[in-house]
């Protein structure tokens, strides 16, 4: 990824653009050309990617906190050093994706500071809460899975910065989805009650997972653009579908039910799945979900937490910066 | 308050004896040995490297890619620095 630095001379030029530069851009998305920070881009773009860039980072980072809740309680040391380096993970993909963001001329405080203002938006999943440790398999089977389905035809988004850290994330990503269908599976094998909480899980997490890939194509208000620059290489329907057709072969190894009694197989063995309840996605968005203001307030506490360490670490850099220009002056 | 600036550094990291350090990605850190620390814990949580450099990004000059054109011209013109711009008898061989 590169430097915020080397944008400088960019963000000055935004004014003037005209049609022949805005042609030539989309001849160079048309043709699969990769486009990097220091190329010209329409404004519409650049703005566009840092909101869904961004956006992505935080998810990552606020997503930490559903697991983390279970770290301290995971059964076995084994499932413990699992879901530590997992969560470590989610932090290193929130730091690939900010700065991928920062290629485009944002600086990663700047977007921390409007996540914790409540200004930013980040995935509506992470609004739900963990109640019970069959929650963090189905996290990683279901919420993991979703978000390789959405980040797998990323990597080849048009935009070069955010397309290489879709490979790296992705790479990391299917250690998650392993990891959760392994709990849930070992759930589904034991007791009775082991089988009914996996059961429980499944049926609470289904259909928020199913809202994870952003409202119906008929009513997605960024996917037209999105679609001509080449961000966005499937619909939000197209790649539910591809979802849940891939996901219900998987529940039905484990002997659990989806909770929709309406679903059916087409002829051409896609899963059909009942309506969802967009109005509860509006509601969480909105802010109304069951834990976003928890969410929020768990940011704001270890962002405000860490300030002496950020203060700290940069005045020390400062005195011995100070130290060896004096030792040079000598 | 805003959160103030936290300088940017970018990460070569050589994955293998013998191959070149490849630009991973960048990260912020207020001097250069945490920007080390932290290039292990967010570039390396899988053995990816051998060895890591971290450089400042304001360090960087970078050429412009708008011209590119002019940039490298002098070398687009010079065919016949090229193998296949001299011709062998196919008799002599691969040469
Ligand atoms: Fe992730
Ligand atoms: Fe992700
Ligand atoms: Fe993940």
């Amino acid at each position: 990824m590169y430097t915020q630095a080397l944008n400088t001379a960019e963000t000055d030029d935004r004014g003037l653009e005209d049609a022949a530069k805005a042609a030539q851009f989309q001849a160079r998305i048309d043709a699969e050309e990769r486009i990097e920070s220091n190329d010209w881009m329409p404004a519409a773009y650049r703005k566009t990617l840092t909101r869904q860039i961004s956006q992505h980072a935080h998810s990552e980072v606020v997503g930490m906190l559903p697991e983390g809740n279970w770290i301290t309680r995971a059964p076995t040391l084994r499932r413990k050093a699992a879901l530590l380096a997992k969560v470590q993970d989610e932090c290193g993909h929130g730091l690939y994706l900010y700065a991928a963001a920062e290629t485009l001329g944002a600086s990663r405080e700047e977007l921390v500071d409007a996540m914790l203002a409540g200004k930013a938006k980040y995935s509506s999943i992470f609004n739900y809460p963990t109640l019970t440790w069959a929650d963090i398999g189905t996290i990683g089977w279901l919420v993991d899975g979703a978000a390789i389905m959405n980040q797998i035809p990323l990597c080849r988004c048009s935009y070069g910065p955010y397309a290489r850290a879709m490979i790296r994330v992705c790479k990391e990503e299917s250690f998650h989805q392993r990891q959760g269908y392994e709990i849930m599976l070992t759930l589904c094998r034991g007791s009775d009650e082991q089988k009914a909480m996996a059961q429980d899980a499944l049926n609470r997490w289904w259909w928020p997972v199913l809202m994870m890939f952003g409202p119906p194509d008929a009513a997605s208000q960024h996917s037209d653009t999105s679609t001509k620059w080449k961000i966005k290489r499937f619909s939000n329907d197209e790649l539910r579908q591809k979802f849940v057709d891939a996901t219900v072969p998987q529940a039905q190894y484990l002997g659990l039910t989806i909770p929709d009694p309406g679903m059916t197989q087409d002829a051409d063995g896609h899963w059909r799945y009942s309506e969802i309840d967009w109005a509860e996605f509006k509601q969480v968005l909105a802010g109304n979900g069951p834990c976003n203001r928890d969410r929020i307030a768990a940011r704001r506490k270890a962002h405000a937490e860490g300030a002496w360490v950020r203060e700290a670490a940069a005045a020390y850099a400062a005195k011995r910066a100070q130290r060896q220009t004096a030792q040079a002056a000598e | 308050m805003a959160t103030p600036n936290t300088p940017l550094w970018e990460v070569f990291i050589r994955s293998r004896n013998g191959l070149a350090h490849k630009h991973v990605g960048s990260l912020h850190a207020s001097d250069a040995t945490m920007a080390l620390q932290a290039a292990r814990d967010i570039y390396t949580r899988r053995g990816e490297g051998l060895s890591i450099w971290v450089v400042p990004s304001s360090a960087i000059t970078a050429s412009d890619p708008a011209e590119k054109g002019m940039m490298f011209e002098p070398a687009e013109s010079k065919i016949y620095r090229h193998p296949t711009f001299y011709e062998v008898p196919e008799e002599v061989g691969h040469m």
